[in-house]
Order: C-alpha cells, then structure tokens, then sequence
C-alpha cells in the first residue's frame, strides 16, 4: 500500500515538475503508438470494409485468420521484426534495428489485425443495411468503401482506439525491437519494466499511472474532436 | 407495341430451388405509368428489384430496347422501407449527386430546392433518422428525384402511409409523369392503382396473370383472380 502511495505521490511530482526524462520517454510512447495506431487504420479500416462487402472463396477463412491474430504474442512478433531487421536479415540494410521506425512496424503488425477485425465487423452491419441502395445508385467499389468507412466513422473511432489502446500497453515487441535505450528508444511501459527490475517500485508505479492517465487523456480528446457521446450522434 | 422500353422473355427468378417468380413473358412500352399489382408474395417487388437490375435472373432474359438506353442509363429506385443513411436529411439526399462528383455546396443546394419539392419541410441539417415515416418516405423519394431519372422504380411508395402524406406523393408522382418521366410501381392500393395507372400488370403467386391499360383492367378484368381481387375478395 505504502509503495503505491509513494508511486502515486512521485508521478504527481514528475507530471507537475515537467521532469525532462519524464517528458521524453511519454512523448515516445505517444510518438510510437499513435503513428502505428494511425498506419494500423489506414491498412486496417479499408480492409475491414473490403472484407465485409466482398465475397470470395476463402473469405471465412480469412477472417478467421484476422479473428486468430487479434491474440498475436507481441513478444513473437517482437522476435520476428528482429530477424528481419537485424543485420544479418533480409532488411538489415536499412539500419532500423533499435529505432522508433522499427517499433512503430512491430505494433502495426499487432494492431491491424486488431483495427481490421473491429472494423468489419462494425461495416458488416453497415453494408446490410445500405446495400441494396449503394448497388441501386451503381456506386463503384472504391465509393461503397468510402461511404461505409464515412458513415460508420464512429464505430471505426472505436476500431483505432483500441488498436492504441493495445499498442500504448505493449511491451514485449517494442522491447525487443527497441531494446529500451536511454534517450533514444526508451517508452513508458519498457522503462517501467527496467524500474520494477531495479526494485523502484515508487518510480515503476509513477511512469504506470503517468501511463494510464495518457491512455485516457487521448481516448478522452479524440471523443470531444469527434463529439460522439454527445445528445442524439451516433 | 409501338415504342417498347423493355421486353421480359420468359424470366425466372429462383432462390434456393424454389421458384419466387416467373416464368414471365412481358413487354413494357417507353412512357406512362405501370402498376403491378397482386396480392402479397405475388412477386412485386422481387420483380421491380429484377427490372432494376438489383436481382439476379435465373432464366430467361430481360431485353431493353436499343431506342430506350436514356431510361436505362438513368434509372432510381425508391424502397418500400426507405433506407436511411447516417447522414443528416440534406446529406442523404445530396448523396446520389456527391457520387457524380457534384461539389458538396452544390449538391446541398439542389437537395434542398429538390426536398421543397417534394414538400419536405423539415429542418434539414437534422439526422435522417429522426425523420417521421412520411417524410422518410419523401426524403427517399427526393433522394431518387435528385438526379433526375427518366425511369423511375417505385416499391410501394406510399405503404403504411395516411392518407394526406400518400396524396402529396401521388402528386408529386403525377406532376413527374407529366414532365416525361416513366414509372414503374407496385401498390397494394386500388384507388392509388386507379388514380396513377396506365397500365396495369396483376400478379398472382409469381404469375402474371394479366396485363391490361388501366381502362380495361379496372372496367373489365379477364382474369378470375384479379376480379376478386378488385372486388375485395381475399386472394390467396
């Protein structure tokens, strides 16, 4: 109880005093999580919609598949990134390894799937009620996308946010790939893991409310710039 | 047949093995009204959906007239039950016209002169689900009118509507017709079917079973079923 106390008055401390280090490592996170999070919807949104209005032989299969790498271990495509990128790997010209790039690719591996799945799901009951308009009006199939992904933005708000939400908690891939260097690759939840490995508990528990309080400051600012849960909106 | 529009050469419609409608053997001229007609589950609407092309034939084919690819370029379609998008009314019926690639200030400016005209006076920046069934209905109907169909599909248009909302749809239905616009419709209602027709095409269990000028159908019914029909009798 005490530890928790101590952690909650040491964040208050380091929010309120701006400590740089603090600053940094938060920026990162966000850096990171909301670029994959806006990359994951920009693959993950169509596709959701595509799936949803196309029939094909193996659609089952694939959104069975979509449905399955939804639970994908980060720390599995933390490893795979790493073989990739690392120097001996097919792309270890590029010099990615422990860079933000490279975090930024692992959690757009874990979150799409994740953005993808929620996305058609939400666009699948869209598209039966508008289909036999859409067809009547003979939209083109980029158009039955771009009204589907419009209509049903706020539904695909939530589809984006829980990608964030997924890759802002996430640890083991940016760990692995990022390899939580002071000043250059170091995000709120792997300095949490290296402060609770120290045995500062007080400092662990700080980044983690600091961590908590940002996952909602963001989910809270995207809901007022998009007014939903406001009166009649849907 | 002096200008034909469209010709149905012996058109079935099957869904999982069981015959929904057809066969059918049919010619449309290019102008007036026609009604299908018939009792529920006759086929109507299946064969509106097939006119339109929104249903899949399983046989025989449905010919248009090389003289009518006008109406067949521009066609609309107005559902029983309006579909209604997320959009506000004004953006709902502007959306045909923002598929044409209409700039969006244009669009609202046509959908709103299009939804006086068809006397929706409602406040238009409001959601079209919070419309009322008639002017659901209208909204559709504006949405249909907005790019100004020469062939016009209309399923219903007035079912469970009351009385004064179903005559300023017929109205507005009228005035189209006189400015040349060619409707197909379907209708449960006689008088409407009266009112409206020039033609009439009376369905019964998938069947046609008569296809006859407004005139002669109503004063003089050929078929025993759409006899009973008109007078009242139930139909099955």
């Amino acid at each position: 109880m005490n530890d928790i106390l101590q952690g909650l008055a040491r964040a208050a401390k380091l929010v309120v005093t701006l400590n740089a280090d603090l600053v940094e490592i938060t920026l990162l996170s966000l850096q990171v999580s909301l670029g994959a999070a806006v990359i994951g919807s920009a693959i993950g949104l169509p596709l959701g919609a595509w799936l949803a209005i196309n029939r094909f032989p193996a659609r089952r299969m694939v959104i069975a598949l979509l449905n399955a790498l939804m639970g994908l271990p980060p720390v599995v495509v933390g490893l795979f990134v790493y073989v990739l990128f690392s120097r001996s790997g097919p792309l270890g010209v590029l010099g990615l390894l422990f860079t933000p790039t490279a975090m930024v690719i692992a959690q757009v591996i874990i979150i799409t799937p994740i953005i993808a799945s929620v996305a058609h799901q939400a666009i699948r009951e869209l598209w039966a009620d508008y289909h036999d308009l859409l067809i009547s009006l003979e939209t083109t199939h980029s158009q039955r996308i771009a009204t589907l992904l419009w209509d049903g933005r706020r539904a695909l708000m939530t589809a984006s946010l829980a990608g964030f939400g997924r890759g802002i908690g996430e640890v083991g891939a940016i760990m692995i790939v990022g390899g939580n260097i002071d000043h250059a690759t170091r995000v709120l939840t792997t300095a949490i893991a290296l402060e609770t490995g120290k045995g500062e508990f007080d400092m662990a528990l700080a980044l983690g409310f600091v961590l908590i309080g940002l996952a909602i400051a963001v989910n809270l600012t995207l809901h007022m710039l998009s007014r939903t849960e406001r009166g009649s909106r849907w | 047949m002096v200008n034909p529009m469209m010709v149905l050469d012996k058109v079935e419609l099957r869904r999982g093995g069981r015959v929904i409608v057809g066969p059918i053997s049919l010619g449309l001229r290019d102008a007036g009204v026609t009604m299908a007609m018939g009792p529920n589950g006759a086929g109507k609407t299946t064969l509106l959906r097939a006119l339109h092309g929104l249903e899949r034939v399983s046989s025989g084919q449905i010919r248009w007239a090389e003289s009518a690819e006008a109406l067949r370029a521009r066609q609309a379609f107005v559902f029983q039950t309006p579909i209604l998008m997320r959009r506000s009314v004004l953006d709902s019926i502007a959306y045909p016209l923002r598929l044409k690639g209409v700039s969006r200030g244009e669009a609202r400016e046509r959908a709103a002169a299009c939804a006086e005209t068809v006397g929706l006076r409602v406040r238009l920046k409001k959601d079209a689900s919070t419309l009322s069934g008639g002017e659901k209905q209208k909204m559709a109907l504006a949405r249909a009118l907005i790019t100004e169909p020469a062939l016009l599909f209309l399923d219903e248009p007035s079912a469970n509507l009351d009385g004064r909302s179903t005559r300023e749809i017929e109205e507005i239905l009228t005035h189209i017709r006189a400015g040349g616009t060619r409707i197909v419709m379907s209708t449960h209602d006689i008088g409407q079917a009266r009112r409206l027709a020039d033609e009439v095409v009376f369905l019964h269990d998938g069947r046609l079973v008569e296809q006859a000028s407004s005139a002669a159908f109503f004063d003089a019914p050929q078929s025993n079923q759409a006899y009973a029909y008109l007078q009242g009798d139930i139909v099955i």
